[in-house]
């Protein structure tokens, strides 16, 4: 199996632009970090299976034939993505009705109770 | 026989399926609900009685033999726990209705609840059962997902806080894990658990290293395994009591049993990261348990104990003899059982008190006896008082490691220790505060409305006082968000619902169980063990060999 150099460097490139995007504290980042991650994975995946022409039965041979499970995979991690983008999109619209803000939300002063040894 | 695999993750989801479409009843949604997972408990008690006496069941999904197939498998270990997680999520449900019906939101938040419940019990099974790495990750983004639903549910802005670091961690975890896929296929051609067991031999040490790394890695986020276990104590307080409650019994189980698959069938007989795992355990025990202490909040402290004792589970893992991995599925189960009552319980303290900061409660043992006892017993068992279940496991766990020896056992044993009795005085603690010394605003209180003579007030007429007293402090700091309705209906709740009662008397009560039926449970526990220590077993179950 022959691995392309470009495909490489293209996963590798959307890898640190996704993880980059994560790392911010804006949700619409962090949701477009995840998206671009997410094509660098089904990248990877389909980087990880043979090329070739259509595994059709009765058409070419096996050895000249793509692997088609990697492709698979990749169709459902599609389908995973789509779905929880959408639910993260909604998330963080809800978020922005309470707080007029897209940014993570820090837990205010009230809510972290470090015990300070009661009342007594 | 084998039929039956495939129907226990088929039928919660279609369960769930039937729930969405009856949303518009709930007295229909909560039926389907309960009758669904009833029906998977009875399939899973005969799948269990089966494997038991009969070996592992194994199902090619389409007739597509292994490893090119999608295969699901089940050896004692994964039915086990499949039970297990039944038992819980169905006695959960019953708590949830239960408090449903008592105070009933008019926001419709209950009619996701009871679909993405079934959901991801369908995910969760899914998880114990799948044969391939791929199906492992769907599974694992089942839950994920209806637990995404779950966690923030009603989509208030405390919730939706609290979820965003449990989205965004999940999601790096499932990246990790896909990436983790790639790698692997590209590395072998397969994804088959039990033929990579075969293949990954033939790899250079280092790129199965590699490989093995980044699976410990996605597991460990998701099993909330130091240092990747901030996430957990940050989201899981703030959602729902039922919620929290199947979410700490279950969820971080899932990523462990995945972290069993990997160091027993993925390891190729190596020792490669025990040391890792070993640091990681301990390091998860310690700090754990020591913000546990430090918290002051029964719900976040529980939350923190959780973390701390997923160290010992790790521990057992890392071990790897037969003798350590029963025990670390002995550990399992009992914390599974003994984390869900103790969630439970602290959501009856909320429903009875309103809040669960120590610093606000008092007096609940004369309050609710009923109650206290209903914390104690699993917080003992926690703690690992003997004879409970607790102190078995962590027997059980000491004596694989002293019979091991070396360096990293023993101080993981002396650790193990320490977490244990950390936990006593952090459970100690809470039932000093919460439920032995009075209500911290009894005086003062009586005092304002008797007008200084309080000797003619009758405890349960001072309980009263105080809790409309507290909810007058709540209502002007309350996030507007909440509505009013809910803080009346835990002013004076006349006393428990039964259906909340008997569903936590149900959970400490098996987690009893598991003391005083020890024997026959630690002997089916030790053959399970047998059948994961030894690969062999279930590689040869999968790829038809006899």
């Amino acid at each position: 199996m022959t691995v392309d150099l470009s495909l490489a460097v293209a996963i590798g490139v959307l890898f640190s632009i996704g993880v980059y995007l994560m790392l911010s504290r804006n949700m619409i980042r962090i949701l477009l970090g995840y998206l671009v991650v997410g094509h660098g994975t089904n990248l990877l995946l389909l980087e990880a299976g043979a090329w070739g022409q259509a595994p059709i039965l009765g058409e070419g041979s096996p050895s000249t034939w793509a692997d088609p499970l990697p492709q698979a995979f990749v169709l459902t991690s599609i389908v995973i993505t789509l779905a929880v983008a959408a639910f993260m999109l909604a998330m963080v619209y809800r978020g922005f009705l309470h707080t007029r803000d897209a940014d993570v939300a820090e837990a205010s002063a009230d809510e972290v109770h470090i015990d300070d040894g009661g009342e007594e | 026989m084998n039929a039956l695999l495939p129907l226990v993750v088929i039928t919660p989801l279609a369960g769930a399926a039937l729930a969405l479409a009856m949303r518009g009843s709930s007295r229909a949604t909560r039926l389907i609900a309960v009758t669904t997972l009833a029906v998977q408990l009875a399939i899973e008690v005969a799948m269990l009685a089966r494997i038991d006496s009969g070996g592992v069941m194994v199902v090619h999904l389409g007739g597509h033999q292994a490893p090119l197939g999608i295969t699901l498998v089940a050896d004692r270990f994964a039915s086990v726990l499949q039970l297990i997680s039944t038992v819980v999520t169905l006695a959960v449900l019953i708590y949830a209705i239960a408090q449903q019906r008592r105070d009933a939101r008019p926001d419709g938040s209950s009619a996701a609840f009871y679909p993405a419940m079934l959901v991801m019990s369908a995910g969760v099974t899914d998880a114990f059962v799948a044969g391939d790495l791929f199906n492992l990750f769907v599974s694992f983004e089942i839950l994920l997902t209806a637990s995404y639903v779950l966690l923030t549910l009603g989509g208030t802005a405390e919730r939706i806080r609290a979820g965003t670091p449990y989205l965004v961690v999940s999601l790096l975890s499932s990246v990790l894990f896909l990436a983790g896929i790639a790698l692997v296929y590209a590395a072998t051609g397969t994804v088959n658990l039990a033929d990579l067991a075969e293949k990954i031999g033939d790899l250079s040490p280092g790129t199965a290293g590699l490989l093995q790394a980044l699976l410990l890695v996605a597991f460990g986020i998701k099993a909330a395994v130091w240092p990747m276990s901030a996430w957990l104590p940050e989201s899981y307080p703030s959602a729902p009591a039922p919620v929290t409650a199947v979410f700490a019994g279950l969820l971080t189980k899932v990523g462990i049993y995945a972290i069993v698959r990997v160091q027993t069938l993925l390891a190729g007989g190596h020792e490669r990261f025990t040391v890792v795992l070993m640091a990681a355990a301990l390091a998860t025990m310690l700090v754990g348990i020591l913000g546990a202490i430090a918290d002051g909040d029964i719900k976040r402290m529980l939350s923190f104990t959780l973390v701390s004792h997923i160290g010992y589970m790790l521990f057992g893992v890392a071990l790897g003899s037969q003798v350590a991995l029963a025990a670390t599925a002995f550990y399992i189960v009992h914390h599974i059982l003994v984390q869900t009552a103790l969630f439970l319980a602290a959501g009856l303290i909320e429903y009875l008190r309103g809040t669960t900061k120590l610093a606000q409660l008092g007096g609940l043992a004369r309050a609710a006896p009923l109650l206290a006892v209903l914390f104690f017993v699993p917080a003992m068992n926690l703690a690992g008082v003997p004879p409970l279940s607790g102190f078995l496991g962590k027997v059980g766990l000491f004596e694989a490691g002293l019979s091991q020896g070396g360096t990293w056992p023993v101080m993981l044993v002396v650790g193990g220790a320490v977490t244990s009795l950390l936990t006593l005085y952090a459970i100690v603690r809470v039932w000093g505060r919460a439920f032995w010394r009075p209500t911290p605003l009894t005086g003062t209180a009586i005092a304002a409305a008797r007008g200084g003579d309080d000797s003619a007030v009758s405890p349960m007429q001072a309980e009263r006082v105080v809790v409309l007293d507290a909810a007058d402090h709540v209502l002007p700091g309350a996030p507007t968000v909440q509505p009013p309705s809910r803080i009346r209906a835990h002013v004076l709740p006349a006393k428990l619902p039964r259906g909340m009662l008997a569903a936590t008397v149900a959970i400490v009560l098996a987690g009893v169980m598991l003391t005083v039926a020890g024997g026959p449970i630690y002997g089916l526990l030790d053959r399970a063990a047998g059948d994961i220590a030894n690969p062999d077993v279930y590689v040869s179950a999968v790829l038809g060999r006899p």
